[in-house]
């Protein structure tokens, strides 16, 4: 898959639209799939996630979990992303959305101990309640426009844009996608129900499907409600800096290693979203570097939790301690993605928020701005916690003499580490090849906010 | 007959999403039930309740004749409505065996995973 992977991302570099129309039924009236550089992206990340989960999930899924359909359900779950990734109708769209969401609905209670059942009732209603939400909207665009290829709607769009409908369908589009990406207030479901399921299942979640949100937020902003962007952009900005804010805040109370983590990705969520609101090139090129260097930075700490986890059988911070003098190896692997999500120079995580905070400065979003600093500050605080509480601090069962770990096989330590070292290397190889890649980005972004080339990719003919 | 739909439909919306609020498990299945058949409805009728002449596309003709019906919306319900009936019994297994786990049928009392 990582090889189909990459044939894609290659015939796509670097301006090229890729597009399929399946079974040979021209658009608008067929179903399409394209492939711009945006979608190639996501579509190589996703395999690049696919691989080490395979990897990570075959050392640490128990058994029974795969005798019930753990690695059946992993790929379903995979055609349900990158479908969402690839397709080019908004209706087509609700149906992988909903091929995912069944995916990860069965994944998350898989093996049914009382937390992933209580996590799951919260995901499922939330999860139904924004795919209703969804539809409805489909609907009412459908109604008014007559079409659901999504180039099709671009171009019919400027024709009847400011009319309440359509701002109204507009607004619901946010509001499911924001449900499924996790953003304020719609997110409280996420840091209920991610630390429940297995160690490989949340990091996968957190890899792929609150970025399936984003990104179809992305898609739907830039492209189809392209001339509302003027109307939607307060609101996402205001959003932007309330995800933020909550989600750090919940993370710097948390005292579990997984729920922290959790909650982070809420905030990461903010910083996506802050990009993609300005709707300027340098802007959304930001918040694309920073959606691929999220993605390694937080499997690579997901996996080293679960290192953690399975070495101590426990990922309360309280208990936890001392990994910096058994495990001098283990620390390294955390620090670096760690600091490179805190935004500590000179690692990936630094260089996209230089960029998505010059990218807000040029646009005058000051407040915005300062509050992503003032987050990043919090980041690196609830960062320094799990340093000080896992890695240095010696561990209160040392001193009281009842210490103990249990003994790993060698596969298994491996299958962990390999995995974490990929993701870490990949976000420090993301920073030394900076520019090249964050070039790369800003063309996508260019491409993106120039809805014409995707258009005439789709339906053949210059608008 | 488009004013009863509406009716309908905001009625349906209203009765899902206030059942939806309610604490017990089965009340919030019905709502997100209820809600379905309103998201259905409601694709179904701002594609417009027309009667024309069924949509059929000759030999000799490349598109259909002009004054026939649309079918895609009816295409796009039937999919929402097997997606969401399979979703419905999913989601009823989900909360019967979290009802047998858990020993409560009461929202407010999943706080196993809340801070």
């Amino acid at each position: 898959m990582l090889v189909a992977a990459i044939a894609v991302a290659y015939r796509v570099y670097p301006d090229h639209i890729e597009v399929l129309h399946v079974g040979k039924w021209s658009a608008p009236f067929g179903i399409c799939l394209v492939a711009d550089g945006l979608a190639a992206i996501m579509v190589l990340m996703t395999g690049l996630m696919a691989v080490l989960m395979a990897i990570f999930s075959m050392v640490t899924i128990e058994s029974r979990r795969i005798k019930d359909g753990y690695f059946f359900l992993y790929f379903v779950l995979l055609a349900g992303v990158n479908g969402a990734f690839l397709t080019g109708d908004l209706f087509n769209l609700y149906v992988w959305f909903e091929v995912l969401l069944i995916a990860s609905f069965v994944l998350i209670v898989l093996g049914g101990n009382r937390d992933q059942l209580d996590g799951a009732v919260k995901y499922v209603t939330m999860n139904l309640l924004g795919s209703v939400i969804f539809l409805s909207a489909v609907g009412l665009i459908y109604g008014k426009t007559g079409t659901l290829n999504m180039a099709d709607l671009a171009q019919r769009m400027p024709d009847i844009s400011n009319t309440p409908l359509i701002q109204a369908s507009g607004g619901m589009l946010i509001v499911a996608f924001g449900i499924k990406a996790g953003l304020f207030p719609l997110f409280s479901w996420l840091p209920a129900s991610y630390h429940t399921p297995p160690h490989a299942v949340t990091t996968l979640f957190s890899a792929l499907l609150t970025k399936v949100g984003i990104y179809a937020l992305i898609r739907i902003t830039t492209l189809v409600f392209a001339s509302e962007q003027g109307y939607f952009q307060p609101l996402l900005l205001v959003v932007a800096a309330l995800t933020m804010v909550t989600g750090v805040l919940g993370a710097v109370a948390q005292y579990d290693l997984r729920r922290l983590l959790s909650f982070h990705i809420v905030s990461q969520i903010g910083y996506l979203l802050f990009g993609l609101a300005l709707f300027t090139p340098f802007g959304l090129a930001a918040a694309l570097f920073f959606m691929v260097h999220v993605m390694a930075a937080k499997a690579a700490l997901f996996v080293v939790s679960a290192i953690v986890y399975y070495l101590r059988g426990t990922s309360d911070l309280k208990v936890l301690g001392s990994f910096a003098q058994l495990h001098p190896a283990l620390t390294v692997l955390f620090a670096v993605p760690a600091m490179s999500l805190a935004g500590l120079p000179p690692l990936s995580g630094f260089i996209a928020k230089l960029a998505l905070v010059r990218a807000g400065l040029e646009s005058s979003a000051y407040i915005t701005v300062a509050v992503s600093l003032a987050v990043s500050v919090l980041t690196l605080y609830s960062m320094t916690k799990i340093w000080n509480e896992v890695f240095w601090k010696p561990a209160p069962a040392m001193q009281s003499g009842s210490f103990s770990e249990r003994p790993l096989s060698r596969t298994r330590i491996w299958g962990m580490v390999l995995p974490a070292t990929i993701l870490a290397a990949f976000s420090v190889g993301l920073s030394l090849a900076a520019q090249p890649a964050f070039s790369f980005a800003l063309r996508v972004a260019t491409q993106l906010l120039d809805p014409d080339a995707y258009i005439t990719a789709v339906l053949g003919t210059p608008s | 007959m488009q004013i009863s739909l509406v009716l309908l439909i905001a009625v349906l919306f209203g009765c899902g999403f206030y059942l939806l609020m309610r604490r017990s498990f089965l009340k919030v299945i019905l709502g997100l039930m209820l809600l379905s058949h309103a998201a259905n409805l409601l694709v179904f009728t701002a594609a417009g309740i027309v009667r024309d002449a069924p949509p059929l596309v000759h030999d000799s003709m490349s598109a259909p004749p002009a004054g026939s019906a649309d079918p895609v919306p009816q295409a796009l319900v039937l999919t929402a409505i097997v997606i969401s009936f399979g979703i419905t019994a999913f989601a009823l297994v989900l909360f019967r065996r979290a009802y047998d786990v858990l020993g409560s049928d009461d929202i407010d009392e999943l706080r196993r995973t809340e801070t």
